[in-house]
């Protein structure tokens, strides 16, 4: 019997040499692509076993993070949630991330390759890992003055402000906003937050990012843009030379007339006189006179027509190509399809505060690991050079008399030198909608530099159709962002 | 085979007396191993989930201890020349398992998702049950051969234990398999049991019948065919097994009673030919029934295709189970030096994750180089088992310890395959590291039979009457 028992022990140590193969397989072999699998939950679990890195504004956390029951141990909080989540985004154990906690995941979790060595030697010692910190350039208090300005005035509306010298962003605001601290958690209260944020179950959609994801027709504000062109391509060589302009003024090819706003001195008026009162019919005709191609080389300088990145992207801005000389002309004074960002505004604003020269916005300043140590730090980039440093000191003596005695006063700040420009967009089917209220400034000091550009859009159903109202409703918002700013220099 | 005669005289016995230790001293040194590994290996998974040593350490290890010992001395006492490395090798599987058991007792997933948490005193429970039984069977089997007595009964014991789970109001269907059935509040799989108690059935009817099912043969295409009236037992087995598949559609405890059998039968007629007959009819028996039993089906499917089983499950599609999904999951996360005690989520298996499913936890959180430890463990039990059937003086001796120590890989060989995902997943459970008292109960029974039969082996017939008497025929011309 023995020679048979001898084969059965083989046998059995075939099958155990079988068991021994297949976990090689499963747990050397395939281990990496098993651990790694998206669906597999330890993914996640690790992914929240570690408080998450900060957001830093001004030196101090925005954000924040508390401990949840089941097995994802963290979750996020945020500070006045809403004011910031247009910076922020939103980072949920049950929905994702989005805007910077998505772009800066890796450091704020501190699974980025960058901290790799960092991980390593902390893994040696014992040490749990730790996220890093993303260093932001906004102010807090014209964040704030943003926020508080729209929300007094209670209808949808957005905030972007820029230091015109850096790129740097001082201010994203959107409003209505949502607080991301109602969502960062995986349980029922979540579901039902996240539910009723949704686009479908809320009009208001408070999760859009308007000031970098909504484009709105920038009205009057663009005609800085269609000044600058005029300057730029010589068919007008200053402020006060009076202008080819004949009123009433047919727009080319066809038989319509181009209103102005009211009764207004645009017969020939100079560039100075035509912002001041904001002709349509001047620059109207100066965008038709330039045309389309010289219109779109202009406004694709100062950023339209692409998405932005700063690191969250912005939709793209329009400026069409192949349009009517009729067309032209409406565009160039922000109506037909153009639409901007309130962001681009004020990187149009930016530009021309800091002499003609377009930085790249951004709103990351550096990358930091969990013990500070400086892992990326954004450096100032020129973006373009969308005009020369005497068209834009001309713009700028422009937009300043805007709010000396134009559409503009309500911008006006004591002991900085204020150039800005109102601007009210018509939009739906026959202009049924509420239009929108622009406004875009910068503030200047005695020494020539200017510290801020803003741009603020609002849509309010009390807005007047008239061009006043961007001076009304916007101006004031935009007057205190850049108190806040100028304050804080101090 | 050696004769076993107790003549005084005969020639071998006094050669056998010098050349059999004991070998208890050793046991007893394996032993303490065997106790003070699971007891670190507790103290860890304490201090990895709360950050303390755990409060029932002392208690846990004097328990363990306790049971070792107890056992230690029966076998010192009555099986005395009994194979030294089983009873420790047994107290370390199981000491591990409560360990898991107790680990994923921590698990909050699991504690909220079934009266979990409780599961390791009980499985303490269960493990002293199952030392008991093993003592009994040392203390009060004096000698295996007298089971051969209860052949025949053994076979009705077996077919009606089989047959339990079956019995309306009795048989429980947990996920599909009917294999438990529920006495009060306790679930017992009746299959662990009739997996011994069949082994006994075999060897007394295979001891009696081998010559005629070996030499009653003719030869064609080089294989001794057995005649038609042999082959009444093997296709009696193999209807049972197949009814087994097609009533309590379990795969692997129809593969394990039909396996147990071929290799019995194999050793006991030494023909090739039954391994070939035999996995002739087993792969005739699984394809046929899992060609039209949906269960058998699905469990083949998801097998196939865990990661499509896993999906489906997410959609909440009835019937579907992200077990074994998940099981690969906990594997792959362990890698080459695993989690640590205490650190793997395996409880993310849910359902089952302390029983059939406990070896994940083991990959998880001791990696491939603990888990392949733990097979080589699971090896060494058969291969001691093996050694005593070839030790064993007697046919019947033989047959039964080939045939449990078969039983016993081919179980470890299904279930740890299954959770692997090298095989379709099965209702077996890993003996002694599973969470189950029937698992726990029925191998220590069987370890303690394995014991009986090799002290029997390795025994010296008793001294002669007078030892001088020889010497001093020698001595003197």
């Amino acid at each position: 019997m023995n020679k048979p028992l001898r084969r059965i022990a083989l046998f059995c140590g075939l099958l155990v040499l079988t068991l021994l193969i297949r976990d090689n397989w499963l747990q050397y072999v395939k281990a990496d692509e098993l651990k790694t699998d998206d669906r597999n939950r330890r993914v996640l679990i690790e992914r929240y076993a570690a408080p998450r890195g900060d957001i830093i504004v001004d030196g101090k956390a925005i954000t924040g993070h508390a401990t949840t029951d089941g097995d994802f141990k963290y979750k996020r909080t945020y500070k006045d949630g809403a004011m910031w989540a247009p910076v922020t985004g939103y980072v949920s154990q049950a929905f994702g991330a989005t805007q910077l906690e998505a772009i800066d995941d890796g450091i704020l979790t501190g699974n980025d390759d960058r901290l790799f060595f960092r991980n390593t030697l902390d893994m040696l010692t014992g040490k749990k890992r730790e996220g890093g910190n993303v260093v932001t350039t906004l102010n807090s208090a014209a964040q704030k003055a943003a926020y508080d300005g729209l929300k007094a005035q209670g209808g949808k509306g957005a905030v972007a402000a820029i230091e015109p010298s850096t790129g740097k962003i001082l201010a994203l605001a959107s409003y209505p906003s949502y607080d991301p601290s109602s969502i960062a958690g995986g349980g029922d209260s979540d579901a039902k937050a996240w539910k009723s944020l949704l686009k479908e179950n809320n009009k208001d959609d408070p999760t859009l990012n308007r000031a970098l994801r909504e484009v709105y027709p920038p009205g009057s504000t663009f005609k800085v843009l269609t000044a600058a062109a005029a300057l730029e391509n010589g068919l007008y060589k200053s402020a006060d030379e009076k202008t080819d302009s004949p009123l009433p003024w047919t727009m080319p090819g066809t038989t319509q007339e181009l209103p102005n706003e009211g009764d207004l001195p645009c017969k020939d008026a100079t560039l100075r006189e035509a912002l001041r009162v904001s002709c349509n019919t001047v620059f109207g005709k100066i965008g038709s006179d330039l045309g389309n191609e010289k219109m779109l080389e202009m406004a694709k300088k100062f950023g339209f027509t692409e998405e932005q990145f700063v690191p969250v992207r912005s939709a793209a801005s329009v400026f069409s190509d192949d349009m009517e000389p009729s067309q032209v002309a409406l565009s160039s004074i922000g109506q037909f399809n153009t639409a901007a960002t309130p962001l681009q505004m004020a990187m149009v604003t930016s530009a021309i505060a800091n002499n003609g020269t377009l930085m790249q916005p951004y709103m990351v300043d550096e990358l930091q690991a969990p013990n500070l140590d400086t892992i990326e730090k954004t450096e100032p980039e020129e973006m373009s050079k969308p005009l020369s440093a005497d068209n834009a000191q001309i713009l700028q003596s422009m937009m300043e008399t805007v709010v000396k005695d134009g559409t503009g006063t309500n911008a006006q700040l004591s002991g900085v030198t204020v150039g800005g420009k109102t601007g009210t967009a018509q939009h739906g089917v026959d202009n049924s909608e509420n239009p929108y209220a622009w406004f875009i400034s910068y503030a200047k000091q005695s020494d020539g530099s200017a510290p801020v550009a803003v741009a603020v859009v609002v849509e309010d159903e009390n807005a007047s159709r008239d061009d006043i109202s961007g001076g009304g409703l916007a101006a004031p918002i935009a007057k205190n962002v850049m108190r806040a700013v100028l304050d804080s220099k101090k | 085979m050696s004769s076993t005669s107790n003549s005084p005289t005969h020639h071998t016995s006094t050669i056998g007396a010098i050349g059999a230790p004991s070998r208890r001293n050793t046991e007893l040194a394996l032993l303490v191993f065997a106790v003070v590994i699971p007891v670190f290996a507790y103290a860890n998974v304490g201090l990895a989930v709360n950050d303390e040593v755990p409060a029932g350490l002392l208690s846990y290890g004097l328990g363990l201890g306790l049971l070792a010992a107890v056992g230690h001395l029966v076998v010192r006492k009555f099986a005395p020349y009994a194979d030294p490395l089983l009873l420790p090798l047994a107290t370390l599987l199981n000491g591990l398992g409560l360990v898991a058991i107790w680990r994923l007792d921590q698990s909050e997933l699991l504690q909220s998702i079934q009266q979990a948490g409780t599961a390791a005193p009980r499985q303490l429970m269960y493990t002293a049950m199952g030392i008991a039984l093993f003592l009994v069977v040392l203390i009060f089997l004096k000698d295996h051969r007298v089971l051969q007595r209860y052949t025949y009964i053994s076979m009705v014991g077996a077919l009606i234990l089989l047959l339990l789970p079956l019995v309306p109001g009795l048989g429980q269907n947990i996920y599909g398999a009917k294999i438990w059935i529920k006495v009060g509040s306790f679930s017992i799989q009746p299959g662990e049991f009739a997996k011994i108690v069949l082994a006994i059935f075999f060897a007394g009817y295979l001891m009696v019948k081998r010559d005629a099912l070996a030499l009653a043969s003719r030869r064609f295409m080089g294989l001794y065919l057995p005649r038609g009236r042999d082959l009444g037992p093997i296709l009696v087995v193999w209807i049972v097994s197949i009814l087994i598949l097609v009533f309590e559609t379990d795969l692997g405890t129809s593969l394990l009673f039909f396996g147990m059998f071929v290799i019995m039968l194999y050793v006991a007629t030494e023909r090739t030919s039954w391994i070939v007959f035999g996995l002739l009819m087993s792969a005739v028996g699984a394809v046929g029934v899992a060609s039209f039993e949906p269960h058998i089906q699905q469990r083949v499917d998801a097998w196939l295709d865990p990661l499509r089983e896993y999906k489906l499950s997410q959609q909440g599609v009835g019937g579907h189970s992200e077990q074994a999904m998940q099981a690969l999951w906990a594997f792959g996360s362990g890698g080459t030096l695993g989690t640590g005690w205490g650190q793997g989520h395996s409880d993310l298996i849910r359902f089952a994750a302390n029983s059939d499913f406990i070896l994940a936890t083991f990959g998880e959180e001791l990696g491939l180089a603990g888990l392949m430890a733990l097979l080589l463990l699971y090896a060494l039990i058969v291969e001691r088992g093996v050694r005593t059937a070839l030790a064993a003086r007697d046919p019947f001796g033989k047959l039964l310890a080939i045939g449990l120590s078969g039983a016993f890989a081919l179980q470890v060989f299904i279930v740890a395959g299954g959770v692997m995902g090298l095989i379709p997943l099965t209702g077996m459970t890993m003996p002694f590291l599973a969470y189950g008292g029937s698992s726990v109960i029925a191998n220590w029974a069987l370890i303690g039979l394995l014991l009986r039969i090799s002290d029997t082996a390795r025994r010296p017939a008793p001294a002669p009457a007078n030892p001088d008497a020889e010497m001093t025929q020698v001595v003197r011309p």
